[in-house]
């Protein structure tokens, strides 16, 4: 192939991967990823990237039942991390979450996950009284309650937010006010701002596109 | 009123939202003028040094904690009582300075 054909010949592919993008837009992965030698069906090796995965995890839920990942498994769900008495950006984040639930409150593939990250005073029971004073209490919205180390690990390793204790902010404690997308496959496949009602908005948007990637 | 409502904005409208509906059972509204009226004289009391009992607001009961705002002046507390006390449906007029101070100084 002579340098012309070759160079007619990417930007046809780059044109028809641009139409498809178009077509459908499809959200990106975030995090680590390597590339990994698989075996595919018939046997034969391939290169495959794996994408950052949300590990197995297990806490008690807001009716103080031991909860593992399994509960998320098939579903695409937002996770973030709070605290209940935290009197910043917490109330904002769950305001505005709350517009997501009552949006996809009916679709079973649609599930939310609430770590508090006050392992002192944030046992099951004070969760299960904050959820029901937001109206959300219920199976579809999980407030779990964890050991700090479990919590802490979980949120900065696995769904890159950042947590911490820290004696001379307001309650206690500093975090960031993320929700994260996270797809049927436990990868990350967006972050939104809770605190912004622009990037809520487009959360809304984006979990019909990722649902959409299991419809075909 | 501008400041006022930049003070709303910035402090407590996560809590009590845009328009002053409140959040669930979490914090009450803003939208209880015969509340609001009743308890004129505890208001300035409790933006400064926050709320911890059970208050009935639009008959329904509410009693979280709302946090306490050492940082707001008499003046910045009178601003936002004016601010609170005039939207959201609310029209109660002027609340003069010099009566938010001396409310603030009688607080229990
Ligand atoms: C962290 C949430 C939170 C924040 C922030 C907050 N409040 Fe409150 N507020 C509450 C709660 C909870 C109550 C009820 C307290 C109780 O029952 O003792 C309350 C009660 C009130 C009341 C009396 C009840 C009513 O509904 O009329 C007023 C007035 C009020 N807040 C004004 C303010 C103002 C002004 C600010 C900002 C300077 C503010 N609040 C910030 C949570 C909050």
């Amino acid at each position: 192939m002579n340098k012309i054909t070759a160079y007619l010949a990417s930007s046809l592919l780059a044109v028809s991967i641009f139409t498809a993008c178009k077509q459908e837009r499809k959200l990106p992965f975030y995090g680590e990823r390597h590339a990994e030698t698989v075996r595919d069906a018939a046997g034969v090796e391939k290169i495959d990237t794996v994408y950052q995965t949300i590990p197995d995890w297990s806490f008690l839920n807001q009716d103080s039942v031991v909860t593992t990942s399994k509960a998320t498994d098939g579903k695409v769900y937002i996770a973030d991390f709070f605290f209940t008495s935290c009197t910043t950006i917490c109330p904002t984040m769950h305001r505005n979450l709350a517009t997501v639930f009552s949006e996809f409150k009916l679709n079973p593939d649609v599930m939310f996950v609430s770590h508090t990250i006050d392992f002192k005073y944030d046992k099951p029971s004070v969760l299960k009284k904050y959820a029901q004073k937001l109206g959300v209490d219920g199976s579809k919205w999980l407030f779990l309650y964890g050991s700090k180390d479990s919590v802490y690990t979980l949120a900065e390793k696995n769904y890159l937010v950042a947590v911490g204790e820290d004696s001379t902010a307001k309650d206690g404690y500093i975090h960031q006010g993320y929700l994260v997308l996270i797809d049927k496959d436990r990868h990350i496949r967006g972050a939104y701002d809770g605190t912004k009602e622009e990037q809520v908005e487009q959360l809304k948007k984006d979990i019909p596109v990722l649902l959409a990637e299991y419809n075909k | 009123m501008s400041n006022g409502k930049d003070i709303y904005k910035a402090k407590c409208q996560n809590c009590h939202g845009e328009n002053g509906e409140g959040l669930g059972q979490l914090a009450p509204p803003l939208t209880d003028s015969v509340f609001l009226k009743t308890n004129k004289n505890r208001l300035a009391c409790f933006i400064k040094n926050g709320a911890n009992e059970s208050l009935m607001i639009h008959g329904k009961e509410y009693k979280e904690k709302m946090p306490a705002f050492p940082e707001l002046a008499d003046i910045d507390v009178a601003q936002v009582m004016v601010y609170i006390t005039n939207s959201f449906g609310n029209k109660q007029g002027f609340v003069p300075y010099s009566q938010v101070s001396k409310h603030l100084q009688n607080c229990k």
